[in-house]
């Protein structure tokens, strides 16, 4: 089992770097925003797996924190960095 | 014995939405279509590794903190996906069309 | 051992990213872009930590790294004007004598890395023999509190002097938006009381796992972020003395718990056995609250009881 959680890990964090491709290309800072949620998402994932493989407990807890902090960069960007009021 | 199987298959499907998810964020033609690969990958994604995960637990408080990081991820997911998608629209970006 | 070279793979890949993210943060021309990748470089500089067997430090650069740091950054990104491009003019004779020079740094780093005993203990021998004293069961606690107070108290110190310095540069525009959204407003709601429960139980965990009063007041100071985004003021009556009374709380608890004791024939900062366990969680407590103000406040910017003089928008430029 542990073979597959930690493969899984490492599958994760290969496709979280192939979604980086996105905050270079852009367009709209949106776009960049948006992969970087996506690498907190798969960052959670990665560190439940790790969680279960090597029996730590405060890996979940780690996790439970980047979901956490994941909202608060999402939401500055959409009320400060993007809002709906300028144009570029 | 059963139970591995499971967790096992249920992890391979969610690494898959993750794949599909990621794919999705790259190839999709606009922001509004990519939002909505990227939830998917927080939605079901995460929802089936946790659910495998959660079979593999030896603790109902494991259970528990498995539960809330995907509430939170959900929750967290779908308002910035609104929020998103809205200031994306009062900014006059126009939905990809063929 | 399958298994420990899924593991080494994982650190190469992880060591390699982070490495070449942090290159191109640095080298990004365009800013916003530069955030987002620094953002990026912070989730996955907590990876990291986790796989240095640091799960505390692992907490405190998601929360204050990666979560509070970039949403300080995007603020301030959206108070400067346009994107701004530069070409680097620096010269070709500058560039390779630097590039040199950082040979040489990297030959000298790497000799010393190699030569480092393969397992360094330092001193984690000692603080494992007097863990019992300690009162507290996690080791990074023991120290950060116990073993080490008077550095943790300075640093209490030192975010303080952080935040009257950010104060003493005068305040900056209130804004007010015209639309609240609804949508901003229910998760606010809903996620301000989950915050508030993490941060009380990292509190508590500290003292036999990861956690700590560190990244308690860092969740806790991101519940302020997420409240300060979405146009929340604190009341004027309390932005006087209770204000500055919870952000002084930690430090003064710190020095009085040290001081305390002198009187018992201890010396400064030095805590009784049998009642470490809960003068420590005192301390604990009240500099988590304050850690978590004070970080918040330094989200804010500015001093919430002065009335700032003019209303503008500074990202638009209407002024009402």
């Amino acid at each position: 089992m542990d073979t597959l959680y930690l493969s899984l890990a490492l599958f994760l964090l290969l496709t979280l770097l192939v979604g980086m491709w996105r905050i270079f290309q852009g367009p709209t800072p949106a776009d960049r925003m948006l992969a970087a949620q996506l690498f907190g998402t798969t960052a959670v994932a990665c560190l439940l797996l790790l969680a279960q493989a090597l029996e730590e407990q405060a890996l979940r807890d780690v996790a439970l924190v980047f979901a956490l902090l994941a909202v608060v960069t999402a939401v500055a960007f959409v009320k400060r960095a993007w809002t709906a009021k300028d144009d570029h | 014995m059963i139970i591995d199987i499971v967790t096992g298959v249920l992890l391979l499907v969610g690494a898959l939405f993750f794949l599909a998810g990621t794919l999705g964020l790259l190839r999709f033609p606009d922001v509004y279509t990519r939002l909505h690969a990227l939830t998917k990958a927080d939605n079901v994604g995460l929802g089936l590794i946790v659910i495998a995960l959660m079979l593999q637990a030896d603790s109902w408080f494991v259970v528990g903190k498995l539960l809330l990081i995907w509430i939170l991820i959900l929750l967290a997911g779908s308002g910035v996906a609104h929020l998103v998608a809205s200031t994306a629209q009062k900014r006059g970006l126009k939905p990809w069309k063929k | 051992m399958e298994e420990i070279d899924l593991l080494l793979l994982f650190d190469a890949v992880l060591g390699f990213t982070l490495v070449w993210l942090a290159w191109q943060t640095l080298s990004s021309l365009d800013l916003f872009r530069a955030v987002v990748l620094f953002i990026a470089f912070g989730l996955l500089m907590a990876l990291a930590w986790v796989r240095l067997d640091a799960p505390d430090v692992a907490l405190a650069e998601a929360t204050i790294g990666a979560g509070l740091t970039g949403a300080l950054l995007l603020s301030a990104l959206a108070q400067l004007s346009a994107r701004q491009k530069h070409e680097s003019e620096t010269s070709l004779f500058l560039r390779l004598t630097l590039g040199v020079l950082m040979f040489f740094l990297l030959i000298g780093l790497g000799y010393i890395v190699f030569s480092l005993p393969p397992q360094a203990l330092g001193l984690s021998v000692e603080v494992a023999k007097n863990i019992e004293l300690s009162a507290v069961a996690n080791p990074v606690t023991a120290v950060l509190i116990n073993y080490r107070s008077y550095d943790t108290l300075l640093e209490l110190g030192v975010l303080l002097l952080a935040l009257l310095a950010v104060w003493s540069l005068g305040s900056a525009s209130t804004r007010k938006s015209a639309f609240v959204n609804p949508v901003l407003d229910l998760l606010t709601r809903i996620l301000v009381p989950v915050f508030i429960l993490v941060s009380g139980y990292l509190l508590w965990v500290g003292a036999f796992a990861p956690g700590g009063a560190f990244q308690a007041g860092a969740v806790l100071a991101a519940a302020g972020v997420l409240l300060f985004l979405n146009d929340w003021h604190l009341e004027s009556k309390y932005t006087g003395f209770a204000l500055r009374s919870v952000l002084v709380i930690g430090l003064v608890m710190f020095i009085a718990i040290g001081f305390g004791f002198v009187f018992l024939d201890r010396v400064f900062l030095e805590y009784p056995p049998e009642l470490a366990g809960g003068f420590i969680l005192l301390i604990e407590a009240a500099a988590s609250l304050s850690i978590g103000i004070i970080l918040a406040a330094l989200f804010l910017g500015r001093d919430p009881s002065v009335k700032s003089d003019s209303c503008s928008d500074i990202d638009t430029g209407v002024h009402k």
